[in-house]
């Protein structure tokens, strides 16, 4: 008797065949699903970097337009681990391994061994600290981008080939994350004992991949290191960058297929088109990201010097319904303090409400705005300049909201609409009244996030004009704490004073990082900062 | 014989009749030139607009609807909403506004400086008029539109700046016109009486020679009008004319209008519609002014 007639006329023999095939399928498809999630090797990562950096040299410059391309090229000290979305938690590259001295005070880091530049040298201790003599103290013709997160280094020492150690001047609470900088490259000692700005114009690492070429305005090409330290590492044959400048451009180079992922972020509206255009071959990753965009105001300006008039800026901001209405239209959404939302020192909601311009109760806080302006003296129909970066996402966006928000406490902000480097040089020169200004950082956390914030005369890019003792002290206290409590009370003093009492800056909306890409894009995962995680070791494409 | 005092033949015309004259002579433009006719109309709706905006404007265009965002057209909203939930229709009439004060004080700062230089130019004649035709010669080899650019570049942003960009490279084309028109007045006996007379060359200049010009100068002024709300609808759109959230037709195709130019396409439809209309209206009426001032053209 057949099986087909055991189970009676009820079940066909073709439908037989299907019931069999599901378990099969199912069986299959778990099978494939493995096979995607288990590292392929081969294939050429394509991506696409909306600008082009002024020179090669990490620790000189300060842009993604650098790391998203010449990152696979370099190892650093400490890095980010790839697969934490919180791009906090600090794990060893070129460091196998670290001991911090109960004081805090000496930090000894043992270097992997075996690790070679792509000029076939071995990679030592020696060249570790030349690399972080040349970022801490750069001799007086060279720039370093971030010295002034290093000023707790009192000595660099390399006693032998494997060792590194950093003596301090005081305890660092932040200095593990600052010395996972994705800027601070590996140098070759030797190539920068004969010529420090060597680096600027040419390129030579230890990173998972090898530097080929980069055409100007065209892309940046790289290719697998044979010899990378992590064996089995790393997956792709290589990557080629695309320079691509413009907005629909890039988008339309996703969209087309053309290129696997853009690094940076898209709008809510360029996701939405790509999704829409893609379906199943992509998708998107999203992340608060730790950047935002900040009312500055002059101090030394009439009526700003006047914490009243600069509380009734903060206070005529519905940031609630600015977040609710922006978050669709551009890349902004969070509403937070001086913490990116939902990290460790990040001050919990229901406490943020307390500060100046928090509150949900808008229509006391204008009432308010209204009220210290006539104290001030200012009249109502005030107008002064807005001073803004003429880059349309999300800068203009947020003025239009600014503007719209203060029209609604009596004050006409003119909002000029000014070309980047003038921008810039504006506000370093205080020739402004009020401005949109920016802070980015490549790890969340308060002395990077906080730093720029202390007296004009400590803090280079303080564009308020002011000097508040109060407040820098409380910054050292913070970046001294090495209790994680203690700490967090700093932090958060330091916001109230900033925010609240003194109101010398006005937070608006935390960023939001939107990263949609081809579903064969693996092993990557989107963090808080679009400086991390582009070394690019652990990527690999999918069949 | 005693010699009387000059007689104001003008002023000896009664007020009516003079009334009349200009209203046949409008009559008469409409009936030759129906089209530079809908042109002017066009034009007088433009102004009319522009000046009225705060009474016709169903909405404040600076204010913001967070509920309305990307409203479709509608019976609330004529023309839909932009991004931030703002009047598209309230907008483009504010707009106009912009339109027309950046046009018509490019076109008349523009024509007007073009026309003394070239006048003065065809009448010094000479080394004078060699060098000043070699200069405008440079200008005139540059686009419009690219001289604007590397006006504003240097100037900045901004309407007052944005004025003088596009007026600039108006005056060497209209320095050219004025003079090639200069030339044939300057040999006019009466241009030589007055330097018989010893009048200063200001006077010869401003008072016997430039009114002689004024029908070229008349056609300069409607086609640059045009060229001007172009250009300025242009420098706007690539992020170096007027800032938001001034309501400004190219700035109303920018931004958030290319984002969402699949979803909500009215945003970037209707302020481009005004541009054309614009644009339009005011070529048809400059064209139809020359027809009708030119004395070969008038006889055709």
């Amino acid at each position: 008797m057949t099986l087909s007639r055991r189970l009676g006329a009820a079940v066909a023999p073709r439908r037989l065949l299907v019931l069999a095939a599901i378990p099969l399928a199912v069986l299959l498809a778990g099978r494939g699903a493995d096979a995607q999630d288990r590292p392929r090797y081969g294939g050429e990562l394509v991506y696409v970097v909306p600008t082009e950096p002024a020179s090669y040299d990490g620790h000189r410059e300060g842009t993604f337009a650098l790391i998203h391309p010449l990152a696979p090229v370099y190892s650093t000290l400490l890095r980010f681990d790839p697969t934490d979305r919180t791009g906090t938690h600090v794990i060893g590259d070129l460091a196998e391994s670290w001991t911090i001295a109960k004081d805090g005070r000496t930090y000894t880091f043992k270097i992997r061994r075996g690790v070679k530049f792509h000029d076939g040298s071995d990679l030592t201790s020696k060249d570790v600290k030349a690399s972080y003599d040349k970022i801490v103290n750069p001799p007086a013709d060279v720039i370093s981008f971030r010295k002034g997160q290093y000023t707790a280094i009192e000595a660099i020492e390399a006693p032998d080939p494997t060792t590194i150690v950093l003596r301090l001047k005081w305890p660092a609470a932040s200095l593990i994350t600052a010395l996972a900088s994705p800027f601070n490259w590996i140098y070759k000692a030797d190539i920068l004992a004969k010529d420090m700005h060597w680096y600027e114009t040419h390129v030579m690492g230890s990173g998972a991949f090898i530097f080929v070429e980069h055409v100007k305005g065209a892309y940046w090409a790289g290719k697998k290191n044979p010899n990378y330290w992590d064996k089995g590492k790393p997956y792709l044959d290589g990557y080629r960058a695309l320079v691509v400048k413009d907005g629909s451009a890039e988008v339309a180079a996703v969209r087309g297929e053309r290129a696997h992922v853009q690094f940076r972020g898209f709008t809510p509206a360029e996701r939405d088109s790509i999704v829409q255009a893609l379906g199943p071959k992509v998708t998107v990753q999203e992340s608060p990201w730790d950047c935002v965009l900040l009312v500055g105001m002059n101090h030394e300006r009439k009526p700003w010097g006047d914490r009243r008039a600069r509380r009734a800026l903060t206070l005529a901001l519905d940031r609630y319904q600015g977040s609710q209405a922006l978050s669709k239209i551009a890349i902004v959404k969070s509403v937070g303090g001086v913490q990116l939302p939902g990290t460790p020192y990040a001050t919990p909601p229901a406490e943020l409400e307390k500060l100046a311009g928090y509150s949900p109760d808008i229509a006391k806080s204008r009432a308010e705005a209204r009220r210290l302006l006539k104290e001030a003296g200012v009249p109502e129909g005030f107008s002064f300049s807005l001073k803004n970066r003429n880059v349309p996402m999300p800068y203009e966006a947020v003025a239009i909201w600014l503007v719209d928000q203060w029209r609604q406490v009596g004050l006409q902000a003119r909002h000029d609409f000014i070309e980047s480097q003038k921008w810039q040089a504006d506000l370093r020169e205080g020739n402004y009244e009020v401005a949109v200004d920016t802070q980015c950082s490549y790890a969340v956390d308060p002395d990077l996030d906080l730093y720029k914030f202390q007296s004009m005369d400590i803090s280079g890019n303080n564009y308020g004009r002011y000097v508040d003792r109060t407040l820098d002290d409380l910054y050292q206290k913070q970046s001294r704490a090495l209790d994680y409590e203690e700490r967090k009370k700093w932090v958060r003093e330091f916001e109230r004073r900033l925010l609240d009492e003194e109101a010398h800056y006005a937070y608006t909306l935390q960023w939001h990082r939107i990263i949609p890409h081809s579903v064969r894009l693996r092993g990557w995962t989107i963090t808080p900062s679009h400086f991390v995680n582009n070394q690019l070791d652990g990527v690999w494409l999918s069949e | 014989m005693a010699i009387g005092r000059p007689v104001d033949v003008a002023a000896e015309i009664p007020e009516a009749t003079r009334r009349r004259r200009w209203l046949a002579a409008v009559g008469e433009f409409c009936r030759q030139r129906p089209l530079g006719a809908i042109g002017a109309i066009v034009v007088v709706v433009n102004i009319v607009v522009g000046v009225s905006a705060n009474v016709i404007a169903p909405y404040d265009p600076l204010a913001t609807d967070y509920g309305a965002m990307l409203a479709r057209p509608s019976a609330a909203h004529w023309l839909g909403t932009d991004a931030f939930g703002r009047d598209v229709l309230s907008r483009i009439i504010y707009g106009s506004r912009t339109a027309m004060l950046v046009g018509f004080a490019c076109a008349l700062l523009g024509a007007t400086i073009g026309a003394v230089i070239g006048v003065a130019s065809a009448y010094f004649a000479g080394k004078v008029d060699l060098l000043v035709q070699r200069v405008m010669d440079i200008f005139l080899a540059f686009p419009l539109i690219i001289l604007a650019l590397a006006v504003v570049s240097i100037l900045g942003t901004g309407i007052v700046n944005v004025i003088v960009a596009i007026a600039i490279p108006m005056i060497p084309r209209a320095a050219l016109v004025s003079r090639s028109s200069a030339l044939a007045i300057r040999e006019m006996p009466y241009v030589d009486a007055a330097r018989a007379a010893g009048f200063r060359h200001r006077r010869i200049i401003l008072r016997h020679m430039l009114p002689n010009v004024m029908a070229p100068y008349l056609i300069m002024l409607t086609a640059y009008l045009g060229q001007a709300i172009l250009a300025e609808a242009s420098l706007t759109f690539l992020g170096l004319g007027v800032s938001e959230p001034t309501p400004a037709w190219g700035l109303m195709l920018r931004g958030a209008a290319v984002q969402f130019a699949e979803s909500a396409p009215w945003m970037a439809v209707f302020p481009g519609l005004a541009i054309s209309l614009a644009v339009f209206a005011f070529n048809l009426f400059g064209d139809s002014l020359r027809d009708a001032l030119d004395p070969r053209l008038r006889a055709q």
